[in-house]
């Protein structure tokens, strides 16, 4: 009972601040919404047993990445209308079709399983206090390479941000 | 029902009750502290020595009219102050009170630590959930719909994700030195005594606690610099600059709202010294005097030696708002990207590497 309420509510909520991303009209409440999403997102993690993913994902998403954003959408302004004219024809239609596909797969799926909740809490063997051991031996022993290979992408990434949208002015009396 | 949803059920309530005396206590000792150190009396009307003076002013405020400036965004501002108290009440649960012991419930023995969740990657969980503390100062300055508590917004989303960065990296070596994420692991970690190789130094060293604060010392400093900008405590209030902002980014809220702010700021600034006092000052280790003092009595030392402990880090709080001034902002992110974090960085490496030859030798050996 405990277990499917841990369950329903963060997945209720994660569906809620999905809907708020995209029906919101004001920028700062798309990006709460986002961080709702996140958040419960992060709780579900927890009621798998990845505390440590939970935390990770707190931390950058829901602590960094959003604040971000909302520093951005504050700095441009939330004055400006969104643009709703569509893009190409029938775009409504098409996604609505796509939408409700899903979702009867997804309910004739459970409705074959009998709508086994169990499913959702496998009785895994990782105890507890190993998680971030275990994560970061792997990480440091078998995929130490892609793992330095994907910070160099990262750098190199940020550097070509910066080189392409920072303006280098000839004059140096201001930065 | 079973005794652990009992206990988690419970622990909660104690949590809350004891953070809002201890906020009301917290307010007048401050309020007395700085008076002291301006030459003024500060508040003596209400109560002995005036200590139900923040009582007072709580009711003032519950029984105060709300009002919502007309250009507000409703829902965010009616979430701000919601937002602000959930982070401050979630950070004290994690904070080990005690050691722990065992009661009888129901004829079978049963563990109970004196923390509100033992999580294995509690100083993660801390770093986590103290980064959701800026949407509060950034969502009640923008949704007030009004100049000087959107430019407070703005400072703060600044200030504290500058601050968190240089907070996290001094949190790394002690990660390392005490070999765990666990914040009751890191506090066993520190029990005992500091010892060394040298005899004739490890005579003197040995009167020494083994506490983090001793041999990282720097992180340390770095870390109780980031925790006073990270709660908005002056010198790093530039969030809520009177002479400059108003009020900051609260300006709009009144009554029991603008409370709900004030008392977060509390919660969080103790938190914060407990946090500090768990990571370096040896959390509730100290002597129990067992036997001098009757059962109960040294069975509670722990809690006592904690709240000591972090009641001596407010005061030091409360002694740097009293003196030093403001940091205009752009010293603030000097301070913050400039000298914090490559400081950080730096020691992280040292300290890495030192443990590294402590653990495995040096590397020609």
């Amino acid at each position: 009972m405990i277990e499917l309420l841990l369950f329903a509510i963060p997945a209720s909520l994660l569906i809620l601040g999905a809907l708020i991303v995209v029906f919101a009209k004001n920028p700062v409440h798309n990006a709460m919404g986002l961080v709702l999403t996140l958040t419960s997102l992060a709780i579900l993690y927890i009621t798998l047993n990845a505390t440590f993913v939970a935390m990770v994902q707190m931390l950058v998403y829901a602590g960094a990445v959003m604040t971000l954003f909302l520093f951005v959408i504050m700095m441009i302004g939330v004055d400006k209308p969104e643009q709703t004219k569509e893009q190409i024809k029938g775009q409504k239609l098409l996604i609505s079709g796509t939408l409700i596909l899903l979702v009867s797969i997804v309910v004739f799926i459970s409705l074959q399983n009998g709508l086994n909740w169990n499913l959702l809490f496998p009785q895994s063997e990782i105890s507890l206090e190993g998680t971030p051991a275990i994560l970061a031996s792997a990480l440091f022993t078998s995929w130490v390479f892609p793992f330095e290979v994907i910070s160099i992408l990262l750098i190199v990434a940020t550097t070509a941000a910066i080189a392409l949208a920072y303006e280098f002015k000839q004059s140096s009396d201001n930065d | 029902m079973s005794v652990e949803l009992i206990l988690a059920l419970i622990k909660p309530l104690l949590g809350l009750g004891l953070l809002l005396t201890n906020t009301i206590l917290l307010i007048w000792l401050e309020r007395k502290v700085v008076a002291g150190m301006q030459s003024r009396v500060g508040p003596d009307r209400a109560g002995p020595f005036g200590i139900l003076q923040t009582l007072a002013d709580a009711i003032k405020l519950l029984l105060k009219e709300q009002i919502l400036p007309m250009k507000a965004d409703k829902a965010m501002y009616l979430l701000a102050p919601i937002i602000a108290l959930v982070p401050s009440f979630l950070i004290f649960m994690i904070i080990p009170l005690g050691p722990g012991f065992d009661l009888a419930i129901g004829g079978e023995s049963q563990f109970i630590n004196m923390v509100g969740a033992d999580i294995n990657v509690g100083v993660l969980f801390f770093l986590a959930i103290s980064s959701l503390a800026v949407y509060s100062v950034v969502l009640a300055g923008w949704s007030s719909g009004s100049k000087y508590p959107l430019l407070g917004g703005v400072r703060a989303s600044a200030q504290m994700i500058s601050y968190e960065a240089a907070m996290g990296l001094s949190l790394v070596p002690v990660i390392l030195y005490s070999g765990s994420m666990s914040m009751t692991k890191i506090v066993e970690s520190q029990a005992g005594n500091l010892s060394s190789t040298i005899p004739i130094v490890d005579s003197i060293v040995s009167l020494i606690p083994n506490w983090n604060i001793f041999p990282q010392f720097l992180a340390f400093g770095i870390f109780f610099v980031a925790s006073i900008a990270e709660v908005n405590r002056a010198p790093f209030d530039l969030v809520e600059a009177e002479q400059e902002l108003v009020g900051g980014f609260h300006t709009e809220y009144s009554g029991f709202r603008f409370a709900m702010f004030f008392l977060a700021e509390y919660i969080n600034m103790f938190n914060m010294c407990a946090i500090t006092a768990t990571f370096f000052l040896g959390g509730w280790l100290g002597p129990t005097f067992e036997g001098v003092l009757p059962q109960f009595l040294s069975a509670l030392m722990p809690t006592i030696w904690l709240g000591v402990k972090t009641f001596g880090l407010l005061f030091v709080y409360f002694w740097i708002r009293a003196t030093l001034p403001r940091l205009r902002y752009d010293q603030l992110m000097e301070l913050g990207w400039k000298r914090l974090i490559p400081i950080s960085l730096i020691w992280l490496m040292l300290s890495a590497i030192v443990l590294g030859i402590r653990d495995f030798g040096l590397p020609w050996s």
